[in-house]
């Protein structure tokens, strides 16, 4: 729409001037920096408009929706292993993100996408909980606390089928990424008779839920508690014992996107160190950029519910794509979500 | 009735441009979700052309059916209680001195200039734990301990009923103003009792109000979808959000098409029956 318009003002066809272009970002919601986006466009003369999504498999229903006109999406991990077997992706010219080389060695060539062909590490962290030391004591360390009785009604889980899954099977001593029917059927008795005492399931809002004392424990990713943590610092959160999720949101650009170049410019920008480092102090989100490590405050760079430990580390354990079993994870899902 | 207008022409052209919106931008879509309800889904999602009734038989499971009641209680309990909350309501403003009128109209409608998402939102602030709601109750004494009614079924009703009050005051509203007050008056001459007033003569007479107003808020109540999602708290369903779960969650587009077309068709069948035994003849 701007760049239509764009092109009809005087001078738009001007010879040798280049035609402001708009790039369609998708990502999450509460994700991206405003200023960092405002300081893109001014630098660049694109303009980025933001559209968001709650959970990887709501970003892949629109994407086969055939939501086109998005430029640059967001996916963690197992999501882009799927987009790159559904075609989705568009191939990256590394030469292009040269910012590629802050990156974590870790962190890069990744199970999903060992060479990092069509996608980019963003931001990474983990599922655990976030707790209100006023009202839950002793502190938890264990993911069962979620199925005590004393916080009917206090307690809220993600609204996201593959982590309230990967929780209750690691609860059980599981691998998250369980496909064997009796695994999964025995994960959907126990959180069925978990659901009376769940007040809601979100990914969205559950930092203002801990903020405002709706809910003493939330089943939750590390840098949203750690957000609402800094609004309420009895809020603390906590990988249990039994391991949880580790996860990492990657940079990609979409096979139909018709601005690759300047999606890939917008890429490398996110992963300048200093716009890297804006963008973890304000979400609260790990970098994956080594260099952004050394430029964000102190009580960021070295908090180990952001930049876990080692001790956290070996406990913790990537979500995959399952494969034909998604259908079994998604009839479970419906059938908790109903009942 | 009175005649029209004696036409024009003898082929109704002006027809011709609301028709063509109608037949691209509803019926095609309309044929093209009838289509894909036929359909079976891939393993990612997506739509796969092979010809099956399954997504149609599916829905008999007891885990749908059960949704599909739930919807309709929820529906039902809205419109009657929109419908008595609504009746005095647009009763006294169609009583009220015609320089009144428009304001309090105006009153009744002043909610829609914002979104209604925003609305929503606003009710889940009013209705948490330590929300205006409980503030209020609890400093007036009338509990002791905060309710818990954000993410419940009354939280849900709560919201149906605050977004299509309206609905139901303004066409109660268009009837109730057009009724005659002389036939109140002889009622009340021939010793008529209040009750007998209300339900022997101005009932009947706003019946086509009464019968617009449920049709209004029965039909998009039972298709509600961001009202339980986000007053619910995603913990349970209607119809509207087992429908959008399919298409934007579990991504199996086929059985979503399915569903809505069981909807809808309940939805017609349902409002056919309530126009034929309730007010046909109130209508014409």
């Amino acid at each position: 729409m701007f760049a239509v318009l764009a092109a009809c003002s005087p001078g738009g066809s001007e010879q040798g001037k280049a035609k402001p272009v708009t790039l369609h970002l998708f990502t999450w919601s509460d994700y991206t920096e405003e200023t960092v986006v405002r300081q893109f466009e001014e630098r660049f003369g694109i303009k980025v408009v933001t559209d968001t999504f709650g959970s990887n498999e709501e970003l892949l229903a629109k994407l086969q929706g055939g939501a086109a006109g998005y430029d640059v999406i967001v996916p963690s991990d197992y999501m882009v292993s799927i987009l790159i077997k559904q075609k989705l992706l568009a191939e990256l010219d590394q030469a292009k993100i040269p910012n590629l080389a802050h990156v974590y060695k870790h962190l890069k060539g990744l199970y999903y996408d060992p060479k990092n062909t069509y996608s980019v590490p963003y931001l990474w962290g983990t599922t655990g909980i976030g707790y209100n030391a006023d009202l839950v004591s002793p502190p938890p360390d264990s993911w069962q606390v979620l199925w005590d009785k004393r916080y009917k009604g206090k307690i809220s889980l993600l609204n996201d089928e593959r982590e309230v899954f990967g929780m209750a099977l690691r609860a059980a001593g599981e691998s998250l990424n369980a496909a064997e029917p009796a695994k999964l059927a025995s994960a959907k008795a126990r959180l069925m008779a978990q659901k009376a005492l769940v007040k809601t399931y979100t990914s969205e809002n559950y930092d203002q839920l801990l903020v405002s004392g709706e809910v003493a424990l939330a089943h939750g990713w590390s840098g949203t508690i750690m957000r609402a943590a800094a609004e309420r610092p009895s809020i603390k959160y906590v990988v249990p014992k039994e391991g949880g999720t580790i996860w990492q949101d990657n940079l990609c650009v979409l096979k139909t996107s018709t601005h690759r170049d300047e999606a890939m410019m917008f890429i490398n920008f996110l992963l300048e160190p200093q716009v890297a480092a804006l963008i973890t102090t304000k979400v609260k989100y790990a970098s994956a950029s080594e260099e952004a490590r050394l430029l964000v405050p102190k009580e960021i760079a070295q908090n180990p519910s952001i930049y876990p430990p080692e001790t956290v580390l070996s406990r913790l354990e990537w979500i995959k794509d399952v494969g034909e079993a998604i259908k079994a994870y998604d009839r479970a899902w419906t059938e908790l979500k109903v009942k | 009735m009175t005649p029209p207008p004696k036409p024009t022409s003898s082929f109704p052209w002006l027809i011709l441009p609301p028709a063509g919106v109608l037949i691209v931008l509803f019926g095609v879509p309309l044929l093209l979700v009838l289509a894909v309800s036929f359909a079976s889904r891939g393993t990612y999602g997506g739509v796969e052309w092979a010809l099956t009734f399954a997504n149609y038989t599916s829905i008999a499971d007891p885990l749908y059916l059960r949704i599909f009641w739930r919807s309709l209680w929820l529906a039902v309990a809205t419109t009657a209680i929109c419908l008595v909350m609504g009746f005095p309501l647009a009763y006294v403003i169609a009583r009220a001195p015609k320089r009144w009128q428009g304001l309090l109209l105006f009153l009744v409608i002043i909610p829609f200039w914002t979104n209604f998402l925003v609305r929503t939102y606003a009710w889940m602030f009013i209705l948490r734990t330590e929300g205006l709601l409980n503030q209020a109750l609890l400093s007036a004494g009338l509990i002791h301990e905060p309710l818990n009614i954000l993410f419940t079924d009354w939280a849900v009703l709560i919201g149906l009923v605050y977004g299509y009050l309206p609905f139901m005051v303004l066409p109660l509203y268009a009837a109730l103003e057009r009724l005659d007050r002389s036939l109140v008056e002889a009622a009340w001459d021939l010793y008529a009792r209040p009750v007998q007033v209300f339900t022997k003569v101005v009932l009947p007479l706003s019946r086509p109000g009464v019968i617009a107003g449920c049709v209004l808020v029965f039909i998009p109540s039972l298709g509600a979808y961001v009202t339980p999602d986000l007053l619910g708290g995603a913990r349970t369903m209607m119809v509207g959000n087992l429908i959008q779960h399919q298409y934007l969650v579990v991504r199996d587009w086929p059985f979503g098409s399915a569903l809505s077309f069981v909807l809808m068709a309940g939805v017609l069948a349902a409002v056919l029956y309530y126009l034929r035994a309730g007010g046909a003849r109130s209508l014409t």
